[in-house]
């Protein structure tokens, strides 16, 4: 003990505890002085008090003033779990420490109260940062921050939010100079890349490893039944989940999207007949709802719960022994991140189960297997800061108060992301915070922003309180809360507008494990009553499909022409049929099969280049299909192929995947596709450009409102180039477009296309025909089927059309 | 592109799938909720600074629906500004754009309830306007006679195969409501109780866009 930088009170404290302290923890202290550093430690494996204890030595002796850390995580729960948890040292050794959470679910009081006495530690969330920097009094309650510490940096770094705190930590900085800053990770591919994201460049910032721990037990589910052809729920495998869940002390079911479980868990509970203490947790469940879960697992009251990507972070769940995963993992790091959470107690390994949805999966999850024992971790790398999330922050530091550019420049670039933004790029960015950005010059009287004596500021003070009400980049498409019938009703959670759009009275579907009856649409509050049918009508409403990636689909290549042995033999007999009654797709081809079904010609593009690509290909070449005047009628994309179906069959497919026609048609299409509208409606609103909270006096009816579709046809018509087109272009092609992925697998099959003509479907496009999510295509056939239908309706109804 | 023919209070008229009436007998063009200057009045009112460039686009809309059919008659029904300053502040080229459609013809401006006042853009300022046995004002009145044609609900419609809410017309016997013909206007369904309490059972929705799709409301 005698080398331990611990002072004596803290020494003492993990004696007593009878713990001794990791050596990452002691590296941590060590370090303390060092102003970036990134810690990649296990779940369990004490990594937070790691991040904490330098602040807790630096306060012990009580004389520091103010704001001392300041402690950002993704997740709300998690900032009140680590808020209890740090709780007990600092009772236990009598530290004069004052520990608070600020996130959305903060009283008005008590915010109002935290900014005028901030306490020595504060624990939040990015957007809970961003508004606070957007006060006036922000460079009173930051004065004096020492030190920030970004837990589960690891998830923030891959979306927007992680720009959005880096920004803000860019903003701190220039309040407090000499803020250090710590980033908590779990295992990823590319520690440096983090490092660099985390730090204020150019600082360094150096990587400590904590010991990982054994390798996870990871093993694919053995089921009596097979999995079926298509489809998401597992619902096939309930009888061994159930065995497991009874045969462990508690396991977490985690799914891909909220609406399979919401399936699986009905399923369950049904199942349940020793009624075992289940529960269920995802994003659209209400925030009561969602309590009620997280302190009963923290009790250790549950021995299941059936959840989403939103237990994926660490909040600490105690007892976990079991991580069970249903539907293929997509993704092998956050598989392993994942299954890090079975059993916190460090160096036990971890237990996992992975059970595939369906067929294909099989071949997912085998590949997956083999990826995270070969510790093979896939990622993409990210790309420059965006911009939308900058005229957000723009808008946000003109709350504070006036600045000048030049300073607010010198801020951006010193975030990682940002370091290479070009000053035009900013000015553009400014520019279009101030003015609207437009080639047209209309708003000279009624700019946002207006420069005076040099310095930027709002033109109206009042428009604060609106930038304020729409801070974050989180994109909850639309939601609406479902309520009970009635006065007072209890809030059950939250689906999408489109799910309630297309709800008709009467209605059942699946919330929160219970099956409801729509009843009507009361004020933007879904209004329901408890159904007591047994099995909803509808159970589909949406949630994150994320893409396959490029690695796991390479591995599934490579196991369809390699070892076999390791699969069920069921699986070995589709692959074998597939291979004798057509070909196995293979990495350095393209697959092409033509085939009559159900009256339509279907064609079959297996290109194994993620969800979103593939669906990418599959309007382009609808697009072609519909200028040859072949009617294609819709498609249905996964992550392994495109499957179109269409009025006249495809002669020839090679022609249609030709690079430069799929990238000129790209062109043509991307100004009038959907996916570009949904992304620039994401980018408009994290911009400014639309609001998605107005004060509560504006609200005046629906009519008022109209759709960001409208925006974006309109500067696709009279301002092309303006900023926020530039940036909806710039984030498809690498989100909901994903070109980078069609162009990846063009250039691997180049020009290779085995078109093979069959006379019925084939084994692998079979289970395609079962999907769910199938793309209408707009063009001449849909037209005239729905000329067809008005007139039939109108016939019905004895009229003249 | 085909209009839906139909007849209200004996007047034949077409549902055009722009959003705009027209009377052939008449030779009388009918648009509803232009709401021209929209984007100014909200920069105004420190909203969002949207694409300034609705107005524009609205005029190009009437202008190819003047250019036509050449009609005799020009009735804006009601919400053609967004308010009343926003008719102030049109910038100079639009203004002219409106005054070389209103060249030739009667130009009638119906009053609404964003813009209740005259404006001096030439035309007609009218609280109502009576022709051809039928009556155009800005907001349905319940209980009218037969014969009545109206805007202000931005009337929008779903039919299932055709994807997304379209803006719709709706009539029966006794009135019809146009949809907005405006860039910026959002869209009220059909099936809102305030709006589908104007209409009988019985009553018909054209669909606007590539074709008017006349079907059972």
């Amino acid at each position: 003990m005698a080398d331990t930088p611990l002072p004596p009170q803290f020494a003492e404290w993990f004696a007593r505890k009878g713990w001794e302290a990791h050596p990452h923890q002691l590296d941590m202290v060590a370090r303390a002085a060092d102003p970036a550093t990134l810690l990649i430690a296990p779940t369990g494996g004490g990594k937070t008090l790691a991040g904490f204890l330098p602040s807790l030595i630096e306060l012990a002796d009580g004389t520091h003033e103010g704001l001392h850390t300041l402690y950002i995580s993704p997740l709300k729960a998690l900032a009140a779990d680590i808020s209890r948890n740090l709780r007990t040292p600092v009772e236990q050794m009598s530290l004069p420490v004052r520990i608070e959470d600020r996130t959305g679910d903060t009283s008005a009081t008590q915010r109002k109260r935290q900014r005028a006495d901030p306490p020595h530690i504060l624990l939040t969330t990015p957007e809970s940062l961003a508004l606070l920097i957007s006060y006036e009094d922000a460079p009173r309650i930051f004065a004096g921050l020492s030190r920030v510490v970004v837990d589960e940096i690891h998830a923030l770094a891959e979306s927007k939010r992680g720009d959005q705190l880096m920004l803000a930590l860019s903003r701190l900085q220039a309040l407090a100079p000499g803020l250090r800053r710590v980033g908590l990770s779990a295992t990823v591919e590319d520690p440096p890349a983090l490092a660099s994201l985390l730090a204020r460049h150019p600082d360094p910032c150096p990587v400590l490893m904590a010991d990982p721990g054994p390798p996870p037990d990871i093993a694919m589910l053995t089921t009596a039944q097979a999995p079926p052809w298509a489809g998401g729920g597992g619902a096939y495998a309930l009888p061994e989940v159930l065995a497991a869940v009874k045969a462990h002390r508690t396991t977490l079911i985690f799914h891909n999207t909220r609406a399979q479980a919401e399936i699986f868990f009905h399923a369950l509970w049904l199942a349940n007949d020793e009624a075992l203490p289940i529960a269920i947790h995802h994003g659209s469940l209400a925030r009561e709802q969602r309590q009620k879960v997280e302190a009963a697992m923290v009790a250790g009251d549950l021995r299941a719960i059936v959840c989403t990507g939103t237990l994926d972070l660490g909040i600490d769940w105690g007892d976990v022994d079991l991580i069970i995963q249903i539907g293929g993992p997509k993704n092998v790091k956050r598989l392993v991140q994942r299954i890090g959470r079975a059993n916190h107690r460090y160096n036990a390994p971890s237990k996992a189960l992975l059970v595939p949805a369906n067929r294909f999966e099989v071949l997912e999850c085998q590949a997956a297997l083999d990826a995270a024992a070969a510790h093979d971790l896939d990622g993409e790398p990210r790309g420059p800061g965006p911009r939308d999330v900058l005229c957000q922050h723009i808008l946000i530091r003109a709350c504070a108060g006036p600045f000048a550019a030049d300073d607010l420049y010198a801020e951006v670039t010193s975030c990682g992301a940002y370091a290479a933004l070009p000053r035009a790029d900013f000015e553009a960015c400014l520019d279009f915070a101030a003015t609207g950005g437009y080639a047209l010059k209309a708003y000279d009287r009624w700019q946002k922003l207006m420069q005076r004596e040099g310095l930027w500021g709002l033109r109206d003070p009042r428009a604060a309180q609106r930038i304020r009400m729409n801070i974050g980049t989180i994109q909850d498409s639309e939601l609406l809360k479902v309520r009970l019938r009635g006065r007072g009703g209890k809030p059950l959670g939250e689906v999408e507008e489109a799910f309630a759009a297309s709800l008709t009275e009467g209605d059942t579907f699946l919330i929160g494990g219970e099956i409801v009856q729509y009843v009507g649409l009361k004020e933007l509050t879904v209004q329901v009553s408890r159904a007591a049918s047994r099995a909803p009508k509808i159970a589909v409403f949406g949630g994150t499909k994320f893409a396959a990636s490029t690695r796991l689909a390479q591995r599934i290549l490579a196991l369809l022409h390699g070892n076999w042995s390791t699969l069920p033999p069921g699986i070995q007999d589709w692959l074998a049929l597939q291979r004798d009654t057509s070909r196995l797709p293979r990495g350095d081809r393209l697959l092409v099969e033509s085939f009559p079904h159900d009256g339509r010609a279907h064609t079959c593009f297996y290109g194994f280049a993620g969800r979103n690509a593939q669906q990418t290909l599959g309007l382009l070449i609808t697009r072609q299909m519909e200028e040859l005047g072949l009617d294609p009628l819709g498609f249905v994309a996964t992550d392994y192929a495109t499957l179109i179906w269409g009025l006249e069959p495809v002669q020839d497919a090679a022609p249609l995947l030709a690079p430069e026609v799929l990238r000129d048609t790209l062109e043509g299409w991307l100004a009038q596709n959907a996916v570009m509208k949904r992304t620039f409606r994401a980018s408009a609103s994290i911009a400014g450009l639309i609001e998605r909270n107005l004060p509560q006096s504006r609200k005046n009816g629906r009519q008022a409102t109209f759709s960001s579709d409208i925006l974006y046809d309109t500067l696709l018509k009279y301002d092309p180039d303006h900023l926020l087109m530039q940036i909806t272009r710039e984030e498809a092609m690498k989100g909901l477009v994903d070109f980078g992925r069609v162009e990846e697998m063009l250039a691997r099959v180049a020009g290779r296309v085995d078109h093979l003509t069959l006379d019925r479907v084939t084994p692998m496009a079979a289970p395609l025909l079962l999907e769910v999510g199938k793309v209408p295509v707009a063009g001449a056939g849909r037209e005239r089927l729905a000329a067809e239908e008005a007139a039939a309706l109108m016939a019905k109804a004895g009229l003249a059309p | 592109m085909n209009a839906h023919a139909f007849t209200l209070a004996g007047t034949a008229l077409h549902a055009r799938p722009t959003g705009a009436l027209w009377l052939p007998a008449q030779r009388l063009l009918c648009v509803s909720d232009l709401h021209l200057g929209k984007s100014e009045r909200m920069a105004r009112r420190g909203g969002s600074l949207l694409p300034p460039y609705e107005t524009q686009a609205t005029l190009e809309r009437l202008e190819a629906e003047v250019s036509a059919l050449a009609p005799k008659t020009v009735v804006c029904l009601g919400d053609s500004f967004d308010d009343l300053d926003a008719a102030l502040s049109l910038p100079d080229e639009m203004r002219l754009r409106l005054q070389s459609m209103q060249a030739g013809r009667q130009w009638l401006w119906i009053e609404g309830n964003h813009d209740p006042g005259p404006v001096d853009l030439g035309g007609t300022h009218l609280g109502e306007h009576h022709a051809a046995g039928l009556t155009f004002r800005h907001i349905a009145r319940p209980g009218c006679a037969p014969g009545e044609v109206s805007g202000h609900y931005h009337p929008k419609h779903r039919l299932p195969r055709a994807g997304t809410s379209r803006p719709a017309f709706l009539y029966d016997e006794t009135r019809l409501i146009l949809p907005a013909f405006g860039a910026y206007t959002g869209g009220l369904r059909a099936h809102t109780p305030a709006l589908r309490a104007l209409f009988a059972t019985r009553a018909i929705a054209v669909l606007t866009g590539p074709q008017a799709l006349a079907v059972p409301l």
